[in-house]
């Protein structure tokens, strides 16, 4: 056994710790009694129907959704304050408007914008910064080009290159590879794995419809809709001793395959 | 040809029309790119209760108007930010609540002694050189402030929900903008008036959208455009005999349909 096997601690940094979370939207609950986990250095696959709850359990996690009932804490602190600091957020629909004068190089920069602080225009070193990411997401060749100009998958890249900027620890991507070509997904895919990895161990927490791509690419993949219904490593079946310990006594474990069946079907209203 | 640069009110009026037009293309830029135009309708007409409010109770307009444009254009963005009611009537509401109240008050004050007519229409005969001081103090500030939140303004009405993710204070920025869009209301009544200067909070900024792709060549070339008309509309309304602020807001909207034509043009282009 080597130090630094001595020196890790057994049970890895809790980033996101979300417990027994419920949300309501015109009288539908939307989110059911929510567990989850998201650890240092993991990518976090969450997948579910459409109307599943997906976006919103995300934007929960990142403060733009108060909950009407549950906890979650973000690096041990509510969300909305200081946490949000080391978070980068990919939204499945982007508000952005083509025709807003900004070129993909600005884009990038803006994500750097907290940390220059009031009055300060961005430095050389910023715009470096912005460029490198740019490169990593195969943009750099279009940094000077008009943001509204850029096609759909190209303007997901460069919003993938903003969420990077500010070197987060923790990444939010709602439907990542919407629109990006299949070049460009394992590139992408390469990339996250390539943070996990790296010193910094970032997290991602990753939406996608695609359960394929999830379980090929995720190191545990939580199925949503409404409620969590299968939550475990993508290559190994769960015991439910541990699935306990884990993710907490309160959790529904529903039996089903690691293909997640239901997850497939229509949501139900339970209301 | 320069005669009319010799009158006295002329360069009374010049002068204040030379500040404003900075202060209201900057401003118009952000209420472009926030889409804030119609906010900038609603917050102009509530200008006109708080005029007709100064009439009543006997205190200076501007300073009435000051209050009552900012409460609104801030009751506004708080009612506008509610799930249950879009920003549009919730606009459309306050707007014609403010100017009821204005007609109600000037009924009930029965005094003819402040020319409501000036403030709606705009009067530049009346621009007196304390009306130029408050708009190069209030323009000053206006500018200034911008020029602190300028890229966090620019973050928020590029994509507001990412830009609250980072850590930029969104409801903060949009009443602090409101209150920035009253302010420039209430500055500019005087010489283009209130029916008018909501065309001026947006023509400029549309204008420079149309053929500009950068920030920063669309601030300044709607400055060009609000300079430009501010001052060939000053001139020709002094030759023309025509109302000065309708005159400037006509020649800024030749200027966006010319500049219209261009940016179709150029797009065809490339
Ligand atoms: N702001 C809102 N107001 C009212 N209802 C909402 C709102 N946002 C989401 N919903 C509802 O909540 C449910 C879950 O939506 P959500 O966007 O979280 O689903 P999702 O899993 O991300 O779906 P998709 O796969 O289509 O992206 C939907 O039924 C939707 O209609
Ligand atoms: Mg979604």
């Amino acid at each position: 056994m080597t130090a630094c096997q001595i020196m890790t601690s057994p049970e890895p940094d809790i980033l996101v710790d979300i417990s027994d979370v419920w949300v309501r939207f015109d009288g539908k609950w939307v989110l059911k009694s929510i567990y989850l986990k998201c650890y240092e250095g993991e990518i976090l696959g969450i997948v579910g129907p459409n109307g599943g709850g997906k976006s919103t359990l995300l934007k929960v996690i990142l403060g733009l959704i108060a909950p009407i009932k549950g906890t979650i804490l973000l690096f041990g602190q509510k969300p909305g304050g200081q946490a949000r600091l080391n978070v980068g957020y990919l939204p499945q629909i982007s508000h952005a408007d083509r025709s807003f004068p900004v070129t993909a190089l600005d884009v990038v920069i803006m994500g750097l914008y907290q940390q220059m602080g009031l009055f300060t225009r961005f430095r050389p070193r910023h715009r470096q910064a912005a460029l490198e990411k740019l490169e990593q997401v195969g943009m750099a060749d279009h940094a000077d080009k008009p943001f509204g100009v850029l096609s759909g998958g190209q303007q997901q890249r460069v919003q993938i290159a903003r969420a990077l900027v500010s070197d987060p620890r923790l990444l939010v991507l709602d439907e990542p590879s919407t629109g990006v070509d299949s070049v460009g997904q394992e590139d992408f895919y390469e990339l996250l794995a390539g943070l996990r990895d790296s010193l910094q161990r970032i997290s991602v927490i990753m939406v996608s419809h695609d359960i394929g791509v999830v379980t090929s690419h995720a190191d545990r993949v939580a199925c949503l809709n409404r409620e969590i219904h299968y939550h475990g490593e993508t290559d190994s079946d769960m015991d439910s001793d541990i699935h306990q310990k884990v993710f907490g006594r309160n959790l529904k474990v529903m039996v089903h395959d690691a293909r997640c069946v239901s997850c497939n079907m229509r949501h139900v209203d339970h209301d | 040809m320069t005669e009319w640069l010799h009158m006295g009110f002329m360069q009374n009026a010049l002068a204040a029309g030379i500040l404003l037009s900075i202060v209201l293309a900057v401003v118009s830029c952000f209420v472009v790119l926030r889409k804030f135009s119609f906010i900038g309708v609603g917050v102009a007409h509530s200008a006109f209760g708080g005029v007709a409010l100064g009439a009543l109770i006997g205190v200076s307009p501007t300073v009435s108007a000051i209050v009552f444009a900012v409460c609104v254009a801030n009751a506004i963005g708080v009612v506008g930010n509610q799930k249950r009611l879009s920003a549009d009537t919730a606009i459309g509401i306050f707007f014609s609540l403010a100017m009821a109240l204005g007609i109600i008050f000037i009924g009930l004050s029965n005094t003819y002694n402040v020319d409501l007519f000036g403030y709606l229409f705009g009067n530049i005969l009346a621009i007196t050189h304390q009306d130029i001081l408050i708009i190069a103090v209030l323009g000053s500030l206006v500018l200034a402030s911008i020029r602190l939140f300028f890229k966090e303004l620019l973050f928020v009405a590029f994509d507001s929900e990412v830009a609250h993710v980072s850590g930029i204070p969104v409801m903060f920025l949009d009443h602090f903008f409101l209150t920035i869009l009253a302010l420039t209301v209430v500055i500019s009544m005087k010489v283009v008036g209130i029916i008018l200067v909501s065309a001026l909070l947006v023509i400029p900024g549309a204008a420079a959208a149309q053929i500009t792709d950068r920030y920063g060549a669309m601030f300044a070339v709607a400055i060009a455009v609000a300079l430009f008309s501010t001052i060939g509309g000053l001139c020709i309304s002094y030759y023309a005999d025509l109302a000065s602020g309708a005159t400037i807001v006509t020649l800024a909207s030749l200027i966006f349909f010319v500049f219209f034509g261009i940016g179709k043009w150029l797009k065809g282009k490339g």
